[in-house]
């Protein structure tokens, strides 16, 4: 099992909060910015790649109760945002990569056999 | 429109939700999850349930004026009632259908308003029965079944 330290340090990720939740580990990923798709298809302990940087989505990983939001493209989680994630402990990545860029480096540290 | 029933519940909660305050889209929601989970109501009857209340208290945010969330633990079931003072729909066949929806720019903007959320809350459920009155508002009410999974509590 593979923890969010390890995959912060391969993708080069910015820890923006919860620095003491990344010994978290993660079952999975999912990736999408309809809040609603997430809702429906994540699951439990999965880092969810997205674009979007509002605080709604710390609502949505909360409730998902997912291990870590991957905020993708350098985007800068608004103020608000960090604040509520920090209150939910919900680590926020960001990563300057794309959102294809880090899916696909995601994957293949979560399916080593299968890169 | 108001509540039509009452419930022989052993637990329950109700909470207002106010139109176009996306600040706290989702805090009704995590509300009645800990209080089910504090009751020890199963974790995949959690799950569904945190996915309907949201798309529920995201439709009150995103298309009515005001709304309450309700949910009541019964021996067999679980109920969410989710009740407001909107637009209401005024084809509710069309409004169930995936991808169809009514949301502005604003709404799409954060990613909500992807015709999803009605479906959702179908998928979600054992029994949907969904009410509107055009002008007036809203009720959507869904039931899932415990099938066994009988809580802990009293």
């Amino acid at each position: 099992m593979i923890i969010l330290e390890t995959i912060s340090e391969k993708l080069s990720l910015k820890c923006k909060c919860c620095w003491e939740n990344l010994n978290r580990e993660v079952t999975g990923g999912y990736a999408g910015d309809l809040l609603s798709d997430v809702m429906a298809n994540s699951a439990a302990g999965n880092v969810w790649v997205t674009r979007q940087v509002h605080q709604n989505i710390v609502a949505v990983a909360a409730l998902k109760e997912h291990a870590a939001i991957i905020v993708v493209q350098g985007a800068s989680p608004e103020k608000e945002t960090l604040n509520k994630a920090t209150k939910e402990g919900i680590p926020i990545l960001v990563a300057d990569l794309s959102e294809f860029e880090v899916v696909g480096r995601l994957y293949q540290l979560l399916h080593p056999s299968q890169g | 429109m108001s509540p039509r029933n009452e419930y022989d519940s052993y637990l329950q909660g109700s909470y207002e939700v106010h139109g176009r305050d996306f600040v706290d889209a989702g805090l009704v929601s995590s509300q009645i999850k800990k209080g089910l989970k504090a009751k020890g109501i199963d974790e995949d009857i959690i799950r569904r349930v945190a996915v309907l209340t949201f798309e529920a208290e995201v439709n009150i945010i995103s298309y009515a004026d005001h709304g309450t969330v309700s949910y009541y633990v019964l021996p067999d079931s679980i109920i969410i009632e989710a009740i407001d003072t909107g637009p209401g729909i005024e084809d509710i066949d069309l409004a169930m259908q995936e991808g169809y929806s009514t949301a502005d720019d604003s709404i799409r903007e954060m990613g909500f308003g992807a015709g999803m959320g009605l479906a959702n809350i179908k998928k979600s459920s054992d029994i949907l029965d969904l009410t509107s009155e055009p002008g007036r508002g809203t009720c959507v009410k869904c039931t899932i079944m415990l099938n066994g999974k009988v809580p802990n509590g009293e």
